[in-house]
């Protein structure tokens, strides 16, 4: 939360120039993170808003926070697709307390201000006044006034948005790379079949290089390598945007020598540990082009991702220097029939607070976090395929993750 | 059905009922998958996903196989730190009973006490039972385990 104390000045002190070495009190320290709020969140960054499908019809809204900072998205009578804070300009209040919904317009519990859907002040209580005693001051003018506004932008049936008005917009911004992966996932319309939020007691950055680091897969997640799944994994690769934040590592996989293996396995049974049931990891090639596992991310907090058959949007949103919340947004297409439907919510399974292959991941950053407290001098070594942050063609590697820091430096300057 | 048969159903019901707690908070869960029938439906939701008609949850099993393969994942393949839990199970609401079939409604508590101590209130919420009454030993057809928030501290390894 945010620091009363008045801000030391104090700067978290970088070993080297290079992405390669990070501090540990970046993880720490309360002035990085206040700092933080303000030049990567509310900076020149777009951010996950909500998905195009929950705003189908006018009046339609989404609460949502953009790191600490809480935002209204809304469809308009026009069918414009709106963003702004959701904080009344009179006094602060929250203006809406609604997770989703629909309304015709916004009206502050407080003082009954009222605005419209595209965040416009349209009435103030009392405004003339009570039997023509008091009233606001007369050069108060209601036009003039809005709540704060968000750029948005549309992509692949995501809404983003970012409170920076210089920032490129949202392709330029994302790369022509990360464009395509975000693309070749979201190609048609999506369903959402569920969401759950993750309380992780660890540092949001901390989650973030996890999902970055393609190192750590095989190592600390055992359920693949347990039961000889992805055993027939291709080479895949990751790619790299120029400011380095944005990313997308896959894998391809033989999906139908996969399936003649199984059956041959299961007349041998050579193997000691078997799923009883496959369904789990029973997956089909939707996009037809081999890629089992697609891990897409969008700096600072948002994760697109394709593991077989399960789609989600992992939305990362610091709530204090050693608190996060993760939410799983788990998306279907209009175009599943029941069948897709079912093997979705089956291999559903791998994925979430509950995931074969991500329980792992919810609490290792809170291990991080709990070793460096009070201890949190030095760096930690991200020098896996060497120091700079580009594109490669194999998979161990941490170039992704000094791809992060590249752009976070950049924004923090630092 | 006399009413001597309905309260014998009820008694059935909270007897398996209390089983599965124990099977679970006592890690005897090589035993969980027992308590279903096959195929069955075994879920985790939340309450607003589950309002919501939203059908993915946290876990879900569709058949002793699967019950059987989340069992053996947590002990073999799943790292997380060590934890048990403590149910507390009722009141129970029974929404219907019939020759086969009892479908009971069930409120409960589950504390997560880690291996350090630590204790805290981990989930609340309601069972959706779909009981098989029809042999000796009752079994789950269906059970649906709707969890009050959308949050989960951490991690959800063992089942509720």
């Amino acid at each position: 939360m945010y620091d009363p104390e008045p801000s030391s000045g104090r700067r978290v002190a970088w070993p080297s120039n290079g992405i390669s070495e990070v501090p540990f009190r970046t993880y720490t320290d309360q002035d990085t993170y206040v700092r933080e709020q303000e030049r990567i969140f509310k900076g020149d960054t777009w951010h996950y808003l909500c998905l195009e499908a929950e705003l189908t019809a006018a009046g339609d809204f989404v609460s949502t926070t953009v790191g600490e900072v809480s935002v209204l998205v809304t469809r308009d009578a026009e069918r414009t697709v709106n963003a702004f804070v959701n904080r009344c300009i009179h006094r602060g209040n929250l203006l809406c307390m609604g997770r989703q919904g629909n309304v015709k317009k916004f009206s502050c519990m407080y003082h009954g201000w009222t605005y419209d859907l595209t965040g416009q002040l349209t009435g103030v209580a009392f405004e003339q006044g009570v039997q023509g005693k008091g009233g606001m001051a007369p050069e108060f003018r209601k036009e003039e006034h809005r709540l704060q506004k968000l750029r948005v932008e549309v992509l692949g049936g995501i809404v983003f948005g970012t409170f920076s008005d210089k920032v490129a917009g949202l392709e330029d911004w994302l790369g022509a790379d990360v464009v395509r992966g975000l693309t070749r996932v979201m190609n048609r319309a999506p369903t959402l079949l569920g969401r759950n939020t993750q309380i992780l007691p660890n540092n949001w950055k901390l989650y973030i290089e996890n999902v970055k680091d393609t190192y750590h897969a095989s190592i600390l997640h055992l359920f693949l390598t347990t039961f000889k799944i992805n055993k027939l994994n291709m080479p895949g690769g990751i790619f790299i945007n120029p400011d380095g934040g944005n990313h997308y590592s896959f894998a391809k996989l033989d999906y139908e020598a996969e399936t003649a293996a199984y059956k041959d396995e299961g007349i041998r049974a050579e193997s000691d540990f078997r799923l009883q049931d496959r369904s789990v990891v029973e997956s089909v090639d939707e996009y037809g082009d081999g890629v089992s596992v697609q891990i897409l991310t969008v700096f600072p907090g948002m994760v697109l991702q394709q593991v077989r058959n399960t789609i989600a949007v992992r939305v990362i949103r610091p709530r204090g220097v050693d608190r996060t919340e993760l939410e799983w947004i788990h998306l279907g297409f209009e175009d599943d029939d029941e069948e897709m439907t079912e093997r979705r919510l089956r291999q559903g399974n791998l994925i979430g607070p509950a995931g074969y292959v991500a329980m792992e991941d919810g609490f290792i950053g809170g291990f991080v976090q709990r070793a460096l407290q009070y201890n949190d001098e030095g760096a930690g070594v991200v020098m896996m395929g060497g120091h700079e942050a580009e594109s490669q063609t194999f998979k161990a590697s941490e170039s992704a993750i000094r791809g992060f820091w590249k752009h976070y430096r950049a924004l923090m300057g630092e | 059905m006399t009413d001597r048969d309905e309260q014998a159903v009820r008694i059935g019901v909270q007897e398996l009922s209390g089983l599965y707690a124990e099977i679970i908070d006592e890690d005897r869960l090589e035993e969980w998958p027992d308590l279903f029938v096959d195929p069955c439906r075994y879920q985790i939701i939340s309450h607003s996903n589950h309002e919501a008609g939203m059908r993915q949850g946290v876990m879900y099993a569709a058949t002793r196989g699967m019950l059987l393969d989340r069992v053996f994942t947590l002990r073999q393949a799943n790292l997380y730190e060590p934890h048990r839990y403590r149910h507390v199970v009722g009141p129970y609401r029974f929404k219907s009973i019939e020759r086969d079939t009892a479908i009971v409604h069930t409120h409960f508590i589950v504390a997560r006490i880690m291996h350090s101590g630590e204790t805290t209130l981990f989930a609340t919420g309601r069972y959706l039972d779909d009981i098989d009454i029809s042999g000796p030993d009752y079994k789950f057809r269906e059970r649906i385990v709707v969890i009050d928030s959308d949050q989960i501290d951490t991690l959800l390894a063992i089942p509720i």
